[in-house]
């Protein structure tokens, strides 16, 4: 499970002085549900997902994710923790095999462990095709599967997802969130950011709507529906965002 | 520290490595062609060049002289010069190597060498220009055949023996051995190329593994894996480290091969004459210590270039924060070089300086133990703060997403 609590995460920058990203947010996400981080650009949701990733540290407040304290054991965090965006990419010199092979290893598997692991995910997203071939001469959703590949060789209980599905076409935009579905399905915590409207109704359990770094509302979407007597999702949104 | 994660580091990185062209021409092919290149290509060039010039039959011009006929007969008689017309403008002509060199003889010149009188003879020339220097020396040498034989007669005209005007002789005895007198020479120019060609190796890795892993988003992908900061800078360095020196090994085993292979060659350009610089040898004791001493000079130049590196957004970037450090390599190295420096214990504490003076050294057949020593811990000194600054960079969230 996840339990974000009250995060912050404050940044110096030189023109703009001391920014505060994220400004205390709390949320948690339990096995077998999807949280959805519903937000505009530059509200929060990177950030607020690196940090539970332990990609970044939390300036106040910490989370508990797979059990584990992220400012605490944030090396634990990660080995329970599988992390993909769109910022996550690949090394272009290696191949598939070697790609995920390599985070496998880092991931403390032993090689049998590891081959099997590989065959299975392999087999199972369909990628033996082209399982050698370097990830620069690789297409775009073949990436992806590599990418998703990546996530899973270690079999984790936490999957943090962060904009996956941003500059992919609407194949490989649903192999993601046929992914996503399935990471919920096979009983993992799954927290994804996003802020395209029909991929949160599809999928999400509980939603988050985050704006200039605060979580201002949250629920389940009939929860949100009922409580700002909005059926749209997206006027919704902008009521809950605009002052 | 798990070594097994900066071991999965390393060999990722090696692997990634070796399949970049940019990294592969710079740890393998720029040793394996500049050393053989400067050896061999350059010395073949210059002796050929040299060879060429002497061959040549300067034109040079007679300026004056009328007077002085049994001269200027006895000057077109000389088989290696070519006179032509007198002009004017002869020192443009020279300028422009139309001609190589001209002779100016003063009024009344034989009737004053018959009297037993001082006269000057000017010979003009380009200064610094080979063709001209050779017009000129030949010019030189008749003028001083022509100065030994008056004096002679004059002597022998009065009974007088010629040491009278040589009453003793001055020579010089060199009591360095041969190899010493061309090591001064080549000692200080192969460290300086070791030196570079051991930053050039790392430079690309460097990059590559830092800001190049920014630009193409995959810095990112591997924070997110367990392995610890540390142990990542720690593999990516070994792999910058393993780059750098493999490009000094390369350099200066092929600097061995390619000397050996050039000496033979210019020897038998040069008909057997035994220039200083081809007596040296580099022996396998000098190649070892050159290593020895080079080894925390590469782990200096990886854990900086990679500290270096991570600060920029983009390969490009990177370029431009280490191309003033060449600059910064290069002075010490090429100061090495400079006559007069010479390795004492203050110069032992200058980085890359002190490396570049040792080896020169050690190529002369020189061992100061206690200076190589103390070269040896300085720069491991140096060495350690540059990669605990990388490790420092690596834990900085502001370093790694610098936008």
């Amino acid at each position: 499970m996840i339990k974000a609590l009250h995060l912050v995460k404050r940044f110096r920058d030189r023109k703009r002085g001391t920014v505060c990203a994220v400004n205390g947010v709390s949320f948690s996400c339990m096995p077998g549900e999807i949280y959805g981080l519903l937000g505009a650009n530059g509200a929060g949701k990177t950030t607020t997902l690196r940090m539970l990733a332990t990609i970044l540290a939390p300036t106040e407040g910490t989370a508990i994710v797979a059990g584990f304290d992220v400012s605490k054991d944030p090396q634990l965090v990660r080995s329970h923790v599988g992390f993909l965006s769109t910022a996550t990419a690949l090394y272009g010199r290696l191949s598939a095999q070697e790609m995920v092979e390599y985070f496998g290893r880092l991931h403390g598997l032993d090689e049998p462990t590891l081959k099997r692991r590989i065959d299975e995910i392999f087999t199972r997203l369909e990628m033996t095709g082209f399982r050698d071939r370097r990830c620069d001469k690789l297409s775009t959703g073949m990436k992806q599967k590599v990418s998703i590949a990546r996530t899973l060789v270690h079999d984790p209980s936490v999957m943090i997802f962060d904009e996956p599905t941003v500059g992919l076409d609407v194949m490989t935009a649903r192999t993601i969130v046929g992914f996503i579905r399935e990471c919920r399905d096979n009983g993992k915590t799954v927290v994804f950011s996003t802020h395209v409207m029909s991929e949160v109704e599809k999928l999400c359990d509980h939603i988050g709507i985050i704006h200039d770094g605060k979580l201002l509302t949250e629920g389940t979407l009939p929860e949100l529906r009922a409580r700002f007597g909005i059926h749209d999702l997206e006027e919704l949104f902008v009521k809950v965002v605009e002052p | 520290m798990s070594l097994r994660n900066v071991g999965i580091v390393y060999r990722k990185e090696l692997i990634d490595s070796l399949r970049d062209r940019r990294t592969v021409i710079s740890m393998i092919v720029v040793p394996l062609l500049v050393m053989p290149l400067l050896t061999i290509g350059m010395g073949i060039l210059s002796v050929t060049l040299v060879g060429m010039a002497m061959k040549e039959i300067p034109q040079v011009m007679i300026l004056g002289g009328r007077d002085s006929p049994n001269v200027i007969a006895q000057l077109k008689q000389v088989k290696d010069l070519r006179i032509v017309p007198a002009r004017p403008d002869f020192a443009d002509e020279i300028s422009n190597k139309q001609i190589r060199a001209a002779v100016e003889i003063p009024p009344g010149f034989e009737a004053k060498v018959a009297a037993g009188e001082s006269s000057t003879v000017n010979i003009y020339m380009y200064a610094g220009e080979l063709k001209s220097g050779f017009g000129a020396e030949r010019l030189q040498r008749f003028f001083r055949e022509l100065r030994d034989r008056t004096v002679r007669e004059h002597l022998e005209a009065r009974h007088l023996p010629e040491s009278l005007t040589r009453p003793f002789d001055i020579e010089e005895k060199n009591v360095a051995p041969p190899e010493k007198v061309g090591g001064a020479i080549l000692g200080g120019l192969v460290p300086y190329f070791v030196i570079l060609l051991c930053l050039t190796g790392a430079m690309y890795p460097a990059m590559d593994l830092t800001a190049g892993e920014k630009e193409r988003g995959t810095m990112e992908t591997i924070l997110c894996s367990p392995v610890s900061r540390t142990h990542l800078v720690f593999g990516k360095f070994l792999m910058v480290l393993t780059a750098s020196i493999a490009t000094a090994v390369l350099a200066i085993t092929a600097m061995a091969f390619s000397f050996g292979a050039g000496k033979r060659m210019l020897l038998g350009l040069t008909n057997g004459a035994t220039d200083a610089a081809l007596q040296v040898t580099i022996t396998g004791k000098a190649i070892v210590s050159i290593f020895f001493v080079v080894m925390p000079l590469a782990v200096f130049f990886s854990a900086a270039l990679l500290a270096l590196s991570l600060f920029a957004k983009s390969f490009k970037e990177a370029q431009s924060y280490i191309s003033p450090l060449m600059i910064v390599v290069v002075l010490p190295a090429v100061a090495a070089v400079l006559p007069g420096v010479e390795l004492n214990p203050a110069l032992a504490l200058v980085p890359v300086l002190n490396t570049s003076l040792v080896s020169k050294e050690i190529i002369t057949g020189t061992y100061h133990w206690d200076l190589i020593a103390l070269i040896f811990l300085s720069s491991s000194v140096y060495a350690g703060v540059a990669l605990a600054i990388a490790v420092k960079l690596f834990q900085r969230e502001d370093v790694l997403f610098r936008t």
